[in-house]
């Protein structure tokens, strides 16, 4: 069950009933879809980027708990942030997911993210917890198709 | 073998496996399956995800190893001892297929890898000769994803229309709908015996006869029906059936396509290569008779071998004996999981086989997924390659609980203490 609480934490849980910013954005001036064809999971990512600042972000779509929480929690870290912080952030979030963050260093940048670190011992639950990611970054690189996981 | 004694041998076979289903011992059986035995994150391993996949018994990965150790050699070429000995041992499981379906012939039964590979076999050798622009092929809304793709990609080459027949909210063929689909421009049916997600059983003998009325031949992919009843192709009077080594505790990369001689006489080779051919020149090419015509190249000795086995291993379990553990488990499990609070069923038919498809009321089946591993259970959560079935239903997912011969219902329990677990984490 510990193994369970580390990947289901109360806040992923939270997130993932009451997804933030999970809504159109009518302001996007970028947007993108991803998919995880292995399980159906879908989102659309909005993003308002105003010079090289992201203004506001939302999402809408479905899926498990973790690819919900992720994408909400994704929307609240990266508000005001620019889009280069937002890439590198995707960057330290997938190190941690898959387990590749340095031993005992804290990864204090990520902030609340930090608790998607149990996904790591869940290797096949990664892509849940990435595909908002991947998606936010087809919408940033402004690409037309959808991503997916596969 | 005459249809008197076939039909005296089902009888006294019916009548033993009464008794067989009361003295079942499964605990026995489960013994026959060395897998069962490990532990899965500290629990006994609950493997609930036979529809994806079956265990396989003691008996079939000795006869793999055997045949690598003692007989491994090229079929039908050779005149050495041990080609003649593995020629024999592959012909031999060609034969147990032909009585375990009830064909008339041996060379009716031919060796592909699965049930893909049969379906893409008919749709690209009998549809592309049979089905021109305008035609249409019919099949079922309940439909796993290798029953739709390969007639797509035939009535998108032939500019012909691929019909639908549709389903109730239970997941049951709507029978009156698909005898309205059957048009003058239909040229084959192809449709499931029982849905991989759903469990439904479809009457297809009473959709063969209403074909066959109009003249129309029908493929059945009977994938996941041969594993939990038994089949008698004669019976049903199908032209051609589908299925797969490993869904039936064989291995994987093998399968078998049943179809009637007339048909499979007439119609074209599937692949060229080796093996298929009787003669060959640079000016013409004679091909082989059947059913060398449609096995291209060396095929999957050992796996034909193992499926050989496996066939042997369940005939000596018996199929009614199977089923009737099988109906009692479904039935036990779809009561015991349908009761616990927030939990739906999917695909709810009055006939079902092994099959327990269902949704939990604000937790998506991954989650489920998950969590039953954690406590060494194994079910299948998605789309399950029938993703038509899961926008019939409005989802997008389900969580999946397939049964087969060696579970139990001490396994089903345990599969609702999980659910209650997952209800626990989601609280």
């Amino acid at each position: 069950m510990s193994d369970l609480r580390d990947l289901y934490q109360d806040v992923i849980l939270e997130h993932s009933k009451a997804p933030r910013n999970f809504r159109e954005l009518a302001a996007a001036n970028h947007k993108a879809e991803g998919f995880n064809p292995l399980c159906g999971d879908h989102f659309t990512v909005y993003i308002d980027v105003e010079g090289d600042s992201i203004r506001d972000i939302s999402f809408q779509g479905s899926g498990c708990a973790i690819s919900k929480a992720s994408a909400s929690m994704m929307t609240q870290s990266l508000k005001g942030k620019t889009t280069a912080e937002a890439e590198q952030m995707f960057g330290k979030f997938h190190k941690l997911v898959t387990g590749q963050s340095p031993a005992n260093s804290e990864p204090a940048d990520l902030g609340k993210l930090a608790v998607f670190s149990g996904v790591s011992e869940f290797p096949v639950r990664v892509k849940c917890a990435t595909l908002a990611w991947h998606t936010l970054h087809a919408a940033l690189q402004g690409k037309q198709e959808a991503v997916s996981t596969e | 073998m005459s249809t008197a004694a076939e039909k005296l041998t089902t009888t006294s076979q019916g009548s033993t496996t009464t008794g067989a289903a009361r003295g079942f011992d499964v605990e026995k059986l489960r013994r026959d399956f060395p897998i069962l035995e490990q532990r899965v994150h500290g629990k006994p391993l609950v493997y609930l995800d036979n529809a994806a996949t079956s265990q396989k018994p003691q008996a079939v990965i000795d006869a793999i190893s055997r045949y690598y150790e003692q007989e491994n050699s090229n079929i039908h070429r050779g005149v050495h001892f041990l080609s003649e000995r593995a020629t024999e041992e592959y012909e031999a499981a060609r034969s147990s297929a032909q009585e375990f379906i009830h064909a008339l012939k041996p060379h009716e039964v031919i060796f592909v890898r699965g049930t893909t590979e049969a379906i893409n076999l008919v749709a690209q050798t009998y549809g592309r000769a049979h089905v021109s622009a305008g035609d249409e092929v019919l099949i079922t809304a309940m439909e796993h994803h290798s029953n739709i793709v390969p007639w797509q990609m035939l009535c998108d080459e032939k500019h012909a229309k691929l019909r639908v027949a549709p389903i109730s909210d239970s997941g049951e063929l709507l029978l009156d709908e698909f005898v309205n689909l059957l048009g003058s421009r239909t040229k084959l049916v192809a449709a499931a015996h029982v849905s991989n997600a759903l469990g439904t059983v479809n009457p297809v003998r009473q959709m063969i006869e209403m074909a066959h009325s109009r003249n129309i031949p029908v493929l059945i992919d009977g994938a996941q029906a041969v594993p939990h009843c038994a089949v008698d192709v004669q019976e049903l009077d199908c032209d051609f059936y589908a299925f797969s080594g490993h869904k039936m505790y064989g291995p994987t990369g093998i399968g078998i396509l049943y179809g009637k001689s007339a048909l499979l006489e007439e119609m074209p080779p599937y692949q060229g290569g080796g093996d298929m051919i009787a003669s060959v020149s640079f000016e013409k090419t004679v091909y082989n008779r059947l059913p060398y015509k449609f096995e291209a190249g060396t095929p999957h000795i050992s796996g034909g071998i193992g499926l050989g086995a496996a066939i042997e291993y369940l005939k000596s379990i018996g199929m009614n004996a199977i089923a009737a553990h099988e109906h009692d488990l479904l039935s036990y499990a779809t009561d015991a999981v349908s009761e616990v609070p927030g939990v739906r069923l999917v695909g709810t038919a009055k006939e079902k086989a092994a099959v327990l498809s269902f949704v939990m009321e604000g937790i998506h089946p991954h989650d489920i997924g998950t969590i039953l591993d954690q406590e060494g259970i194994a079910i299948r959560t998605g789309h399950h390659c029938a993703q038509p079935i899961m926008t019939r239903f409005g989802i997008e997912a389900t969580a999946r609980a397939s049964f087969a011969l060696y579970n139990t219902r001490e396994e089903v329990d345990a599969l609702v203490r999980g659910i209650h677990k997952v209800r626990e984490v989601f609280a």
